[in-house]
């Protein structure tokens, strides 16, 4: 849905929670599935990346309104406050027990009826989540609104008549400059910008403006279109990562060590 | 009715890259297994004359979709293409590489057929005549195992340099299909302007088979020389660390670990590279892996199959004089 008046740009950023980086992620054993029970959570930091890029074009332009959309159960409403204090005006919280284990699809399904709602002339969010590390929901979601997308985007230049965006996508080996029609999904890379920290101001503004809660039925969804049951692709295990076997210190003085590794290189591992 | 494998075999200035040989492979092997067939989807412009090669790699049929409109990659382009191609052979699986290409196509095209996508696959197989994917989740510290039980294509975007490329079997021939998709470039919703190549950049890291990396250890920008020097020796790459990259030694584009690529050489040197996770995330699949550093106590040893606790200005050079000598050799 296009806003209509010409200077304004409202801006939707998807922002998801996720595990720290840091975090250690177990099995819970007999499931496909991970202990959450000792996890920090924090804002998936690929969409901080876009919600500080959506927090720079309401600034440059003065006006319009970043509203923050994300999915997930009710801690996830910590990173929809941290995005508000960051800036943006108001958020959508996508929350119902039916949207747990949602995968790429069924997650992008209930995000579009969440937009088909809001007022946007573009959608920005990470270019991957790092818990799945799927990288998909933002193009799934561009493909069923029926708007084009550009993924992995560095820079962003805004047309002055809004109806373009030129931006620069990271290729291999290479920035790829492409232009496309607005209203579009852009996803971000690291690199795009660094964003800000909450003032002090901005978390006690952000507890006053609205986070408007959505469940399945408000948006028009049964629970069998949702989450684990309206997947297309399912989890069916987890496992850790076989460990690798066991390496070894080669000892001796710096210049003798290094000739044995040559020699193991080529002896051993046979591979140069 | 037979389950059919179809490969979007990627191509780049007219030639394949060699993931596409790899998903090519791996998908001959997965067709056997279900008593199918191979094909192939190469998609480009003024790429007719490279499908036929990849009848040596076990493709039985190559839909061409030859456009001037496709001469660059375009989401609208490309997903119109395969898509028509995925109607007219409704394959049971859909296999492409997990590049830049493949990881913009993909989802695409997995949202447009309502179907389910695994990206960055390290493995595949399939059971009870259905695809199993295996693919990393959180950085890696978890493989999760990724079905697709009802929708078609079950999709799949395979890591580059993890599957093996088969012999080519020069007795073997592809049947040429050609495939009018009715291109027309107006629909391109975006347009590429221009590329610009990164400085430095010979070959992605991705695709190198041997990379040596630089972490906080070497101190600065023109101390990666010696990093430089051992690479070419070996005819391989120069990546960095986060560490490395954030004191703005090399670029980010060089850049390994959980925010930067993910690589899977046979053979990865890291030194003055403590072993961060988020670093391990980006290459502890790599075949082999060598380790330099000063602190007996760094997590990367934990890793490495082959460790030297000492001073990497001491050993680098002597690590680049020994390989010169064995290649001359």
């Amino acid at each position: 849905m296009i806003c209509g008046k010409e200077d304004v740009m409202n801006v939707v950023v998807l922002v998801k929670q996720v595990p720290d980086t840091e975090a250690k992620i177990e099995v819970k054993p007999g499931t496909a599935s991970i202990v959450t029970e000792t996890i920090t959570y924090v804002v998936n930091p690929y969409d901080e990346y876009a919600v500080e890029e959506a927090l720079r074009i309401k600034e440059k332009l003065g006006e319009g309104e970043v509203t923050i959309v994300g999915m997930g159960p009710d801690k996830a409403t910590e990173a929809l406050r941290t995005c508000l204090a960051m800036g943006a005006d108001k958020a959508v919280h996508l929350n119902d027990d039916a949207f747990a284990g949602s995968d790429s699809y069924a997650a992008a399904l209930a995000l579009s009826k969440a937009l088909e709602g809001l007022s946007y002339d573009l959608v920005l969010c990470g270019k991957q989540a790092v818990d799945d590390d799927n990288a998909a929901v933002g193009i799934e979601l561009a493909e069923l609104l029926g708007i084009p997308h550009v993924a992995v985007v560095t820079k962003i230049e805004i047309s002055e008549d809004k109806t373009k965006a030129v931006c620069h996508r990271e290729i291999e080996g290479a920035s790829e400059v492409v232009e496309t029609s607005l209203p579009a999904v852009i996803t971000a890379q690291k690199g795009l910008n660094e964003p800000r920290y909450a003032s002090l101001k901005g978390i006690m503004q952000a507890k006053r403006k609205p986070i408007d809660a959505k469940d399945a039925a408000s948006l028009g969804l049964s629970a069998e279109q949702v989450g684990a049951q309206g997947s297309r692709a399912k989890i069916v295990s987890m496992t850790p990562p076989p460990p690798r076997p066991a390496g070894r210190i080669v000892p001796g003085e710096p210049a003798e060590a290094a000739r044995e590794v040559v020699k193991l290189l080529r002896d051993e591992a046979k591979i140069i | 009715m037979a389950d059919n494998v179809l490969v979007f075999a990627e191509q780049r200035e007219g030639k394949f890259r060699k993931v596409a040989l790899e998903a090519v492979s791996e998908g001959k092997r997965l067709a056997d297994k279900l008593g199918g067939e191979l094909s192939a989807a190469v998609i480009g412009s003024g790429v007719e004359g490279i499908a036929g090669s990849l009848g040596a790699y076990g493709a039985a049929k190559v839909y061409v979709v030859d456009d001037p409109a496709l001469e660059s990659y375009t989401s609208d382009g490309y997903a119109k293409a395969l898509c028509r191609i995925i109607k007219d052979t409704e394959p049971s699986i859909l296999l492409m590489g997990c590049t830049s290409t493949g990881r913009d196509l993909g989802p695409k095209v997995a949202a447009r057929m309502g179907t389910g996508l695994a990206a960055d696959c390290t493995a595949l197989d399939v059971k009870d005549g259905k695809l199993v994917a295996t693919r990393p989740m959180y950085a890696g510290k978890v493989l999760a195992e990724v079905v697709c039980p009802d929708a078609t294509p079950q999709i799949a975007t395979v890591r580059p340099n993890v599957f093996s490329v088969a012999e080519p079997d020069e007795s073997l021939s592809a049947e040429i299909v050609k495939v009018d998709a009715e291109m027309s470039p107006e629909e391109l919703r975006t347009r590429v302007r221009e590329v610009i190549r990164a400085a430095g950049a010979t070959i992605d890291l991705t695709e190198a088979q041997i990379i040596v990396s630089g972490g906080r250890g070497m101190g600065g920008a023109e101390k990666f020389k010696i990093l430089e020097e051992l690479a070419e020796a070996l005819g391989g790459a120069v990546g960095a660390s986060r560490s490395a990259v954030d004191a703005g030694w090399r670029d980010h584009q060089f850049q390994v670990g959980q925010t930067g690529k993910t690589v899977s050489p046979v053979l990865y040197i890291a030194c003055g590279i403590s072993g961060a996770i988020q670093h391990l995330a980006g290459m502890k699949t790599s075949k082999v892996i060598v380790a330099v550093n000063k602190d007996p106590e760094a997590p990367i040893f934990k890793v490495a199959d082959y460790g030297i606790v000492a001073d990497l200005f001491e050993v680098v050079p002597i690590l680049t004089e020994e390989a010169k000598k064995l290649l001359a050799e």
